[in-house]
């Protein structure tokens, strides 16, 4: 684990120390090149962290380049600590996800809570009141005791984080699939709001201005987590256990209200949170950003316990911690601020006019690194990429159908599915309603956010279904996108932007870099599509373990704009006799679908197709039917089809039923995946209205009251079912699968 | 009427009661951090909900020691109406205002969702807006909301009809099935669901306007009408 002896330059190449620290022989080489000399132990480690591919992107980089990121709206794209939309009225909201998945598999209260801490320091280190957070989670199938256990304690710590620092958690997606099972995925995303002349960057520019470092001591915790992220999780991870950092939701708090009053006092210049790599990373960028450079004595930084060395405080990712840059003469102003909240704010250094990252400790120079090198020159890798074997494997091969015997049976082993069923006992420990803005909680296609004072609201969601980007990369990256701005324009909102959590294997498998390169290639297809831009995001790789890599599982956080709070449409059916309607017609597709999970136990074939034009004119006319009032209720057809959409929008709706009539083939019509469908109601009175906004809708039965769901299919009855029998099945599904042993 | 809507380091739920007194019910209120705040002018004070020093120690104990609750007991004792909601109410336990303690949630994990409640006394200045034995359905957001209190004071609240709200299905063991309780006197009334957080249609529920309304209604009452 850590190297606590400190080597010397000499011994640091000599015996390939830096390999330790996650650098190759040639970035060691590069290093020497840059400095014209060898690097000491402190300076190895700096560059260690600000290389490694969770700071610097060096191998996912000219990948994300490809993704759109402008539009007209889009204040602030990828680079900064979030990304910014407007959304009228001189407002805008700031979003972005990160992932905390190493952490989580070795300590995952720890882990999750961290992770949360994180993002949310992400939105108001940029000036933004965090208005919401949302998570994207994977585990292993519920069946053996650790995955209970991470998958519990996950929640608990996400609960434990967010409940405390009052940002509700609105809602988010848990899947799970035996590819998680040694390598979890924790992705948090937070949404702020912000006045236009509120945002802040992290800048420390004026040359003689003060930096300032705010928030609780430096501590030997969470030193090299950037490291640690960008590698491979190793089977002997606990003993990087002393990797993952320890959070104080209260101290967050704090900071939060300090940070936010902080913006209004115009002896701030810039501001960035301490994230990965703290100190080093957040000093380093304020200065490459602001074209500067940067002075700092560690003597002056507030240290948890004596005698840790500057490597040791300059890669401790301690938590809960900010550096501003100050007005020279001004920094008691700040100072005062932050000590009514209890924190502690601290000049550590100054903005100097040399681009150069220089430290002092003890009296002397332990770090002297030209800047922007350091923080933006990182080496980036084009790396090889071979199309998977497995691949050419799955297109080969015929689209059948799964034979299913009972299918009424069948609908309810797929409701009882972890991935399907009822995500209750996880959202029911997040506080969802703090702050008094959720319009509609967790459980619902996407979360909607109202912004108080005024007629509108926002929606969010998190999606991605691992399984289809698996069997086919770019179409699973194109349905990842689609499915997020589906969920979004069934809430009645018109999506905005997008920000990704990119979670991959190891990249210097080809098989794997081919995966990120064709799932990033569908993602942006997609994106530019349906005009949402990528404004923010995170990239984490080595998400394998014992040689198996996780299903590329590129995460999409989405948020859109209810133009009216009128347009608030529910994702469940609401009255009777409400005409129900299907848009887009079945098709023989079930690779990659939760009907091939059960009967197959594996994931094989070809993903459902997915044409973009089609979903494009699809969510269009949706939504204008929608923003003209004809609809009463819309959901996304997703996991288990049509069978499984309808059951879950009578759900909850006490007495509710459905009468539904199909033609076809009765497996199809009921557990297909096709893509770009919707399940729609409508008041009979709008039925033409409807049916002349919206191309592909056809009329499939009526809402009832008999809390019966009744489906036939060319005239036979397959369906028959209490809405009370399979709605416990439903929801009674995860707390039994927690429950029982194994 | 003026609100004094208290926050202390870690409150999180301030900002939410403030929107609830001043934007949905439209009358004076400020935010008074605990520090240098005097609250001598102020008609009513509210507590709110979060997690006041993290909840380190005890839910509400640091809280409780705080100079500012002083001027609350003084405020308390002179019949002006307090009102503590969630961390707010096991501030007030803490404090000694209100009987009782807390205890995690029966299933120990932190629960939040709508829940209905029962208004068991009508006959106070927060509930005389509703009926006896009307059902309401407030948001509970809490982790440790298992009220517990021993078989004497039980006794003692159910006497002096002290048990202002009851839940209809118990979510987290607290003894018979409280939910708010006040004080002897009448004027200091703990509540563990959010009434604040039921204001407005929008969020699910408004059945927490009445309990506003009858505040300032009664207050009118007696301090306006009479003047």
């Amino acid at each position: 684990m850590l190297q606590t002896r400190e080597w010397s330059p000499g011994q640091i190449e000599e015996n390939k120390i830096y390999r330790e620290m996650g650098l190759s022989d040639e970035e060691y080489q590069m290093i020497k090149d840059i400095l014209k000399r060898q690097p000491n132990f402190t300076e190895t480690g700096i560059f260690s962290v600000m290389w490694s591919e969770h700071c610097s992107y060096k191998t996912s980089k000219p990948l994300l380049k490809k993704f759109p990121t402008k539009a007209p709206n889009v204040l602030q794209g990828p680079g900064e600590g979030a990304g910014i939309i407007d959304i009228g009225d001189h407002q805008a909201v700031v979003f972005k996800v990160e992932s905390h998945n190493h952490p989580s598999a070795v300590e995952p209260y720890q882990g999750a809570a961290t992770g949360v801490g994180g993002i949310i320091r992400d939105i108001f280190s940029m000036g933004a009141r965090p208005i919401a957070s949302m998570n994207s989670l994977r585990f292993g199938n519920l069946t053996n005791e650790r995955t209970k256990y991470l998958f519990t304690e996950v929640v608990n710590g996400i609960a434990g984080y967010g409940n405390c620092v009052g940002v509700p958690t609105v809602g988010g997606e848990v899947q799970f699939d035996d590819s998680y099972e040694e390598n979890p995925l924790v992705n948090a995303m937070a949404i702020g709001l912000i006045n236009h002349d509120d945002i802040q960057k992290g800048i420390a520019a004026g040359i003689g201005n003060t930096i300032l470092y705010a928030g609780p001591p430096t501590g030997r915790d969470g030193i090299h987590g950037a490291t640690f992220a960008s590698d491979d999780l190793a089977e002997d991870a606990d003993k990087d256990r002393p990797s993952v950092q320890v959070g104080d939701p209260f101290m967050e708090k704090l900071l939060i209200e300090a940070c936010l009053e902080v913006i209004h006092n115009d002896a701030l210049v810039g501001m960035q949170d301490m994230g990965a790599a703290g100190l080093t990373s957040s000093a380093s960028e304020m200065a490459s950003k602001a074209g500067t450079g940067l002075e700092m004595n560690l003597d002056l930084v507030p240290q948890r316990e004596p005698n840790m060395s500057a490597y040791e405080m300059m890669l401790s990712e301690s938590q809960e911690r900010m550096l501003l840059c100050v007005e020279q003469g001004r920094e008691q102003e700040i100072i005062d601020i932050f000590e009514k909240y209890g924190l502690k704010a601290v000049p550590v250094g100054k903005v100097i006019e040399e681009r150069v990252f220089r430290i002092k400790h003890h009296g002397e120079v332990v770090a002297d690194i030209p800047v922007d090198p350091l923080a933006e020159d990182a080496p980036v890798y084009e790396m090889p990429s071979e199309e998977a074997k497995y691949f050419r494997e799955f297109q080969q091969m015929e689209n059948t159908v799964p034979g299913v015997e009972n299918h009424q049976e069948m609908l309810k082993k797929l409701l009882q599915q972890p991935t399907i069923a009822s995500k209750e006992w996880v959202y029911d420990q997040y506080d969802s309603m703090v702050q008094t803005n959720t319009a509609v909680a967790p459980g619902s296609d996407a979360a909607v956010i109202r912004i108080k004072g005024h007629d509108k609201a926002i929606a969010i969601t998190t999606d991605c279904n691992s399984r289809y980007i698996y069997l086919d990369p770019e179409t699973g990256g194109k349905i990842a996108v689609a499915e997020a701005a589906r969920n979004i324009i069934c809430s009645g909102a018109k999506p905005l932007g997008l920000t990704d959590g990119l979670n991959f294997g190891n990249p210097s498998n080809p098989e794997i870099y081919w995966q990120m390169e064709k799932a990033t290639d569908g993602m942006s297809a997609a994106c530019t599509a349906l005009s949402t831009p990528v404004i923010s995001g995170n990239v984490s790789l080595y998400n394998q373990s014992k040689g198996k890599s996780i299903f590329p599982t590129p995460v999409v956080g989405m948020v859109g704009l209810h133009k009216s709070l009128d347009h608030i449409t529910p994702s469940f059916f609401q009255h009777e006799d409400d005409i129900v309607y299907v848009i887009g017609d079945a098709k023989k597709e079930f690779g990659g679908s939760e009907l091939q999970n059960i009967l197959q136990g594996k994931y094989e074939g070809r993903a459902p197709e997915i044409d973009l034009n089609v979903e494009a004119k699809r969510q269009k006319q949706l939504l204008e039917a929608i923003q003209s009032g004809v609809v009463v209720s819309a959901h996304d057809l997703a996991e288990g089809g049509l069978g499984v959409a309808l059951a879950e929008s009578v759900f909850g709706r006490k007495g509710l039923g459905a009468t539904v009539e199909l033609t076809g083939d009765v497996t199809v019509e009921l557990f297909s995946e096709t893509q770009s469908r919707f399940i729609v109601t409508v008041k009979a009175e709008n039925q033409e209205k409807f049916e002349s906004l919206v191309d592909d809708a056809k009329q499939i039965g009526k809402v009832t009251t008999d809390g019966t769901i009744q489906v036939s299919i060319n005239n036979d009855m397959v369906i028959k079912q209490d809405v009370k029998e399979l709605e416990e099945l439903w929801r009674g599904a995860i707390p039994s699968l927690l429950k029982s042993k194994e | 009427m003026k609100f004094a809507v208290i926050v202390f380091p870690g409150s999180n739920c301030d900002r939410d009661m403030y929107h609830a007194v001043k934007e949905v019910l439209g009358e004076e209120a400020d935010l008074l951090w605990y520090e240098n705040s005097n609250l001598e002018n102020y008609d009513a004070i509210l507590i709110p909900g979060g997690f006041s020093y993290g909840d380190y120690l005890r839910c509400g104990a640091v809280a409780a020691t705080s100079d500012v609750m002083k001027q609350v007991r003084e405020h308390a004792e002179r019949g002006k109406p307090v009102l503590g909601v969630c961390n707010g109410f096991q501030i007030l336990t803490e404090s000694g205002l209100l009987p009782g303690a807390f205890m995690r949630n029966q299933n120990v994990s932190f629960m939040c969702h709508q829940e209905e409640l029962v208004v068991e006394n009508n006959e106070t200045v927060f509930t005389s807006g509703y009926e006896k034995g009307e059902i309401v359905r407030f948001p509970i957001a809490h982790g440790e909301g298992n009220y517990f209190c021993d078989e004497e004071a039980l006794q003692q609240l159910k006497a002096n009809n002290q048990i202002v709200f009851t839940y209809k299905n118990n979510p987290n063991g607290s003894v018979s099935d409280i939910a708010g309780i006040m004080n002897k006197e009448g004027n200091v009334l703990g509540l563990m669901p959010h009434p604040e957080r039921a204001m407005e249609a929008i969020l699910g529920s408004d059945d927490g306007m009445k309990l506003f309304k009858s505040l300032v209604e009664n207050w009118r009452k007696t301090y306006v009408t009479n003047a």
